[in-house]
């Protein structure tokens, strides 16, 4: 039975989002709370001498809370240990917290932070990740022999060699950073709820702090105003802070950053320099690879090795090739902490790879779209990792799928490479295409450790209850897990509830991330489900009622089903063999743009993307995630400009922090391609990362196409373009 | 501090009797507030302008068009007589912030903070615009390039305030343009603005008002340009005459919105394209 | 920073919230925002930047779309302010979760007032409620999660179950 999965469910979140009813952070009544704020480094690289307390404040009215007040280990939870959650003797980047402080109301605490003056002695400051030398994270994954192949090539064969840049990008969810905690209560539990996108990480991360078990910690998720990574690690720094002043003050605590503290202290997506040597037939076969990819991790590891380790499984792109030698490293900076960003590292490799293949086809006199279908990825390939695929491989669907909606395959570049546009109306057009792939859920062996965990529970009236951390944060991970259980039950979806994740209520399901959630947690979800509507059998009546007999019977109305990687995977961690994701999702991007000839401004006039998610199972939902992922992915390409000036993030209000605007996006032409994926629920694939991929290769080719220079930076921003075109002119 | 609402222009004046360098009038809030939020000014005294019914209106005054400070940007685009008589204020107050903004942005209050990016600014450069200021004891009328003196720094006492501002009536046959370009297509600040208004007689230009925005510490006019329009374009033609402006006339600066060199070549760029336009160039 | 816009003794507030009489005391220069939203416990209207630049704070005063977070108590004084809370939204509430414009939520209350503003203009100016002009509309509203074409959408639908321009 599928009468949910496919058709498109009204939002079960919807009604107290429209009508304002929805509790974010900032809305939660708390009687007594306090505000916390932080003192923090102005500087990117210190010794801390001391903190001034300045004259004529009552520091009656505050609490204060330094590294001493941590009550147990002063140490940020992630993967490593090297960041502090207050530094003590040497802060590492602008925006360091160095001291808490929490206060009766704004005003009060404003004033308390401006009393509190950091004394730290400069020390030198690492701000080029370029020739950053202290490495956090190393990757390396090898197949073939491509030392062999490029010593001595086949006759015929060309080499290209290409350096492609990105630069950072804030995820800018429209409601900031925030959660409120309470103190301690009777049986020592410490509670927090906030904006997340995984409460099962903050309650780690208290576990570390305060020094107990995670059990006395409980973390409840809000209504959460968007993360789309930001809040994956972030939400736990903030918690800790909360929970310490909570602590410290005896009483609860809210901590909602204002845009400007956010802007300057959360982190953002890693800079990339991604260098690609490529040995090519002069039919345009991929001969051999070579890529060297760098990230700029900022002042400590959080997440940068697992963003390493994806930008590097995706540095090859959708291609086959028999010889590919990709080296990865991570180098530590005096930036704000780089983190997670929908696509996690992808979108900087995808860029590098689908530019590189644009410059092979313009050199070859190639298509760029037959060169990418030729090389494309196909059923029973092998990957740079050595992952066979199976099945769902959707991507000459999706290619095909572009070429049907544009005619990309027909169209011919507009500007010679180096000639100097013209036009009368003093615009320009032109189209550009991107091909990508992005793996679906944790890589490798990360989903086997993981062991994500769903229950689903009649409740007494006979509903059934879905109880999973992984959280709603828009994407419509309630709306999907509704259409999942109602399908697997059989019941009708108003007898199904998604529970507030609740680490006190609800298993560990993994986090929100990685595109796991639809495919990964749901499938684990419909298993869980099946299980339980065959337990209560399909009798006649209808569901509630056989549920609430079932449970008058003194029948067990719970069901915890716990992940298993489909049979066959095969991943070695050591040497990055073998099968890297359970499957990836497919998609193709065809921009058109619209270059101003005086101003170099760029529209994005239309972007039309084929993406293959194995199965819908909310189309709306998934067109969603197309358009908002693909647009996050053409402002990056164009005008969200993130820089720094010794290591202060120089875009640190709305103001200057820009993102598009209705007046900015596109009209985008969306194809849903299913090819099913047999281990996702109903065929379901992950769809969250993988449109973040391709807007940017395809609107710079697209730029390039228009005007004839090399765009090899993101973001394309018109200063950029204008450099290229007085470059040209200096050169020829 | 001290806020004091006025509810009539008397009201108004008597308040500003007392004000300071520091003080600060409030109209539709949107510089003043963002300013209070991130802590970049502290005034003694506010004096809220905002319900001065004497400062509202359009109308048409002998010596041209009548507009009280406090026309909102929103007025201003749906205005028939600003429409007929300054039409690039119209187009301009379009791309003030977005429409929320327009609802509450006062021209007095872009006049009045004289931020060297305002979009109304060079157009009234171009208008060739006075501005009217009144004080409790006094009112006089200033050209609005002798108001604005400085980065961020006009000729406005603080017991003065703005009261309105007077575009001079449409010559014939003059023509208008107005460019900006911003950081994106809406809700920006501008990397550069471009306001002009050139007659011409037969193919003489008579006379030519050029200024623009963000490409020095306040708004400019582009006088070099002006004067090669009047007495002949050098060997070069138009291109050179507008080169030789942009480097005489305007001092951009890189900042988080652009760079100098880009200030300063699409500013070249938009004049060239603008001054082509126009049948007398 | 919150302090300066609470610096200035309260002065007494009268204005009409959402269709009924509301009086209180509030520093004069106090945000609209937080008059909305702590003093009365209206939370429907949204923060996303405190500084006029994302649209989330939207209300009505006197009909038009202002940003909560510009303005000061003091000009509010015996104006007409209407939130998300406030009756009449349901065309444009229905229209968001028809066309899927509802994501994350916390652009919604916002995109939801400013569209409302919007198709009230049309209707009262005589203009045809297009794609072009919802764009204009909302230019001023961000929303991170759905690139837009949702929303206008909604915007579209809405406009269209309000009926012809009046």
């Amino acid at each position: 039975m599928s009468a949910c999965v496919g058709s498109d469910l009204g939002r079960p979140d919807g009604p107290a989002k429209v009508s304002g009813r929805a509790v974010y952070v900032a809305d939660l009544a708390v009687a007594g709370a306090w505000h916390g704020g932080a003192v923090r480094s102005t500087i990117a690289h210190g010794r801390v001498l001391r903190i001034e307390r300045k004259p004529g404040f009552d520091w009656r009215r505050v609490v204060v809370v330094g590294p001493g007040d941590v009550p147990g280990d002063n140490v940020q939870e992630l993967l490593s240990d090297d960041q502090p959650i207050l530094a003590e003797r040497v802060v590492r980047h602008v925006g360091e917290p160095l001291l808490l402080v929490a206060a009766p109301d704004l005003p009060t605490l404003e004033a308390a932070l401006a009393a509190l003056r950091p004394i730290v002695e400069p020390l030198p400051a690492e701000l080029d990740f370029e020739s950053a030398t202290r490495v956090l994270h190393e990757v390396s994954i090898d197949k073939g022999d491509p030392g062999a192949r490029f010593d001595s090539p086949p006759p015929g064969a060309r080499l290209f060699e290409g350096t492609w840049r990105t630069d950072s990008q804030e995820q800018l969810y429209v409601e900031p950073q925030g959660c409120v905690a309470w103190p301690a209560d009777a049986d020592g539990t410490v509670v927090v709820r906030g904006s997340m996108q995984c409460p099962h990480y903050v309650r780690k991360a208290l576990a570390r702090c305060f020094g107990i078990a995670p059990e006395r910690a409980r973390v409840v998720q809000l209504t959460t105003g968007g993360g789309f990574g930001g809040k994956e690690e972030y939400p736990s720094v903030v918690a800790c802070h909360a929970a310490l002043l909570a602590r410290a003050a005896g009483r609860p605590v809210r901590i909602v950053y204002d845009r400007h503290e956010d802007l300057l202290v959360t982190p953002k997506r890693h800079p990339s320099r991604v260098h690609h040597r490529t040995l090519v037939a002069a039919d345009g076969t991929l001969l051999a690879m070579d890529v060297d990819v760098l990230l700029d991790g900022g002042a400590y590891t959080t997440l940068s090795p697992v963003v390493l380790s994806r930008a590097c499984l995706h540095a090859s792109g959708p291609y086959r090739c028999e010889h590919v030698a990709i080296r990865g490293r991570v180098v530590a900076t005096n930036h704000v902490p780089s983190g997670a960003f929908r696509g996690f590292g992808a979108p900087q490799t995808c860029f590098a790879i689908e530019r590189q293949m644009d410059r092979i086809a313009r050199a070859l006199d190639l298509h760029p779209f037959a060169l990418r279908r030729h090389n494309a990825l196909r059923l029973g390939d092998a990957t740079a990792t050595g992952q066979v695929l199976h099945d769902s491989v959707g991507s000459l669907a999706v290619l095909d799928a572009v070429a049907a909606r544009t005619g990309i395959d027909r169209h011919r570049w507009c500007a010679p490479a180096m000639a100097v546009p013209s036009s009368n109306s003093g615009r320009v057009r032109g189209l550009g295409m991107s091909f990508f792939f992005h793996g679906a859920g944790f890589t490798g062996s990360g989903e086997e450790l993981l062991k994500g965990r769903v229950a689903i529970r009649l409740l007494p009236d006979g509903r059934a209850e879905v109880a999973a951390g992984s959280t709603e944060i828009g994407q419509g991970t309630t709306t999907v897990f509704t259409a999942i259980a109602a399908d697997a039950l059989g019941c009708d979806p108003g007898d199904v509830v998604v529970a507030v994740p609740d680490t006190a209520a609800v298993p560990d399901s993994g986090p929100t991330v990685a595109s796991r959630t639809c495919m990964v947690v749901g499938s684990v979800l419909a298993s869980a489900c099946r299980e339980l509507a065959a337990r209560i059998g399909g009798a006649a009546g209808d569901f509630r009622s056989r549920a609430r007999a079932w449970l008058a019977a003194g029948g067990d109305g719970i069901v915890e089903h716990v992940y298993g990687s489909p049979p066959g995977l095969v991943w070695d961690q050591a040497t990055y063999r073998g099968d890297a994701y359970p499957c990836y999702g497919w998609a193709a991007d065809v921009a058109e743009v619209e270059v101003d000839l005086d101003t170099l401004e760029v529209d994005v006039v239309r972007l039309t993307t084929a993406v293959d998610v194995g199965k819908a199972i909310q189309p709306r939902l998934v067109e969603g995630q197309i358009t908002g992922g693909a647009l996050q992915a053409i402002g990056w390409a164009q005008c969200e400009v993130v820089s720094s000036r010794d290591g202060r993030v120089q875009q640190d209000r709305l103001a200057t922090c820009i993102v598009p605007t209705t007046k900015d996006a596109p009209r985008f032409d969306v194809t849903i391609v299913e090819q099913p994926y047999a281990h996702g629920p109903f065929g379901a694939k992950g769809v969250g990362e993988l449109p973040m991929d391709g807007g940017a290769p395809a609107v710079l080719a697209a730029i390039e196409d228009a005007l004839g220079v090399p765009a090899d930076r993101v973001p394309a921003t018109p200063e950029r373009l204008l450099a290229l075109l007085e470059q040209r002119e200096r050169t020829s | 501090m001290r806020v004091i609402s006025a509810r009539s222009l008397d009201e108004a004046l008597a308040a500003l009797r007392d004000a300071t360098a520091a003080s600060r009038v409030l109209a539709g809030g949107t510089d003043l507030m963002v300013e209070l939020a991130a802590g970049r000014t502290s005034p003694d005294l506010v004096v809220d302008v905002g319900a001065v019914p004497e400062l509202r209106g359009i109308r048409p005054v002998d010596d041209g068009l009548w507009l009280g400070a406090g026309t909102t940007c929103t007025e201003l685009l749906h205005s028939a007589a600003v429409t007929a008589h300054a039409d690039l204020l119209a187009i301009a107050a379009r791309e003030v912030g977005a429409a929320q903004i327009q609802n509450r942005a006062t021209i007095g209050g872009n006049l009045g903070t004289a931020s060297p990016a305002a979009d109304l600014v060079p157009v009234l450069f171009a208008l060739g615009a006075q501005v009217a200021l009144r004080s409790a004891t006094g009112a006089r009328v200033l050209p609005v390039e002798d108001f604005v003196t400085g980065y961020r720094a006009t000729a406005r006492r603080p017991d003065e305030l703005i009261e309105g501002i007077v575009v001079p009536p449409r010559p014939a046959r003059e023509l208008r343009a107005f460019r900006k370009v911003g950081t994106r297509r809406a809700q920006s600040i501008a990397k550069l603005v471009v306001a002009l208004a050139i007659a011409a007689d037969g193919g003489v230009v008579t006379a030519a008002r050029i200024a623009a925005g963000a490409v020095a510490d306040r708004t400019v006019r582009l006088t070099t340009l002006e004067r090669a329009l009047f007495e002949g374009l050098p060997p070069g033609g138009l291109a050179d005459a507008v080169a030789a402006s942009v480097a005489a006339d305007t001092a951009p600066c890189d900042d988080v919105r652009s760079t100098a060199r880009y200030r300063s070549t699409v500013l070249a760029r938009v004049l060239v394209r603008l001054l082509a336009a126009l049948p007398s160039c | 920073m919150r302090g300066p816009f609470e610096a200035a003794p309260p002065i007494e507030l009268t204005f009409t919230l959402n269709g009924r009489p509301q009086q209180l005391q509030a520093p004069p220069l106090r945000r609209l925002l937080d008059v909305l939203r702590e003093d009365l416990g209206l939370t429907g209207t949204k923060e996303g930047c405190g500084e006029g630049e994302c649209g989330a704070c939207t209300v009505l005063v006197d009909g038009a779309a202002v940003l909560a977070c510009l303005v000061p108590a003091c000009q509010v004084q015996g104006r007409s302010v209407v939130t998300i809370e406030g009756a009449g939204f349901e065309p444009e509430q229905q229209a968001f979760l028809d066309a899927g414009g509802v994501q994350c939520g916390i652009c919604t209350p916002g995109m939801i007032v400013a569209t409302r503003a919007w198709v009230e203009s049309c209707r009262r100016d005589g203009v045809t409620p297009d794609e072009r002009g919802a764009r204009d509309a909302l230019a001023g509203n961000l929303c991170r999660c759905t690139g837009y074409g949702a929303i206008v959408e909604a915007a579209l639908r809405a406009a269209a179950a309000r009926g012809e321009p009046t």
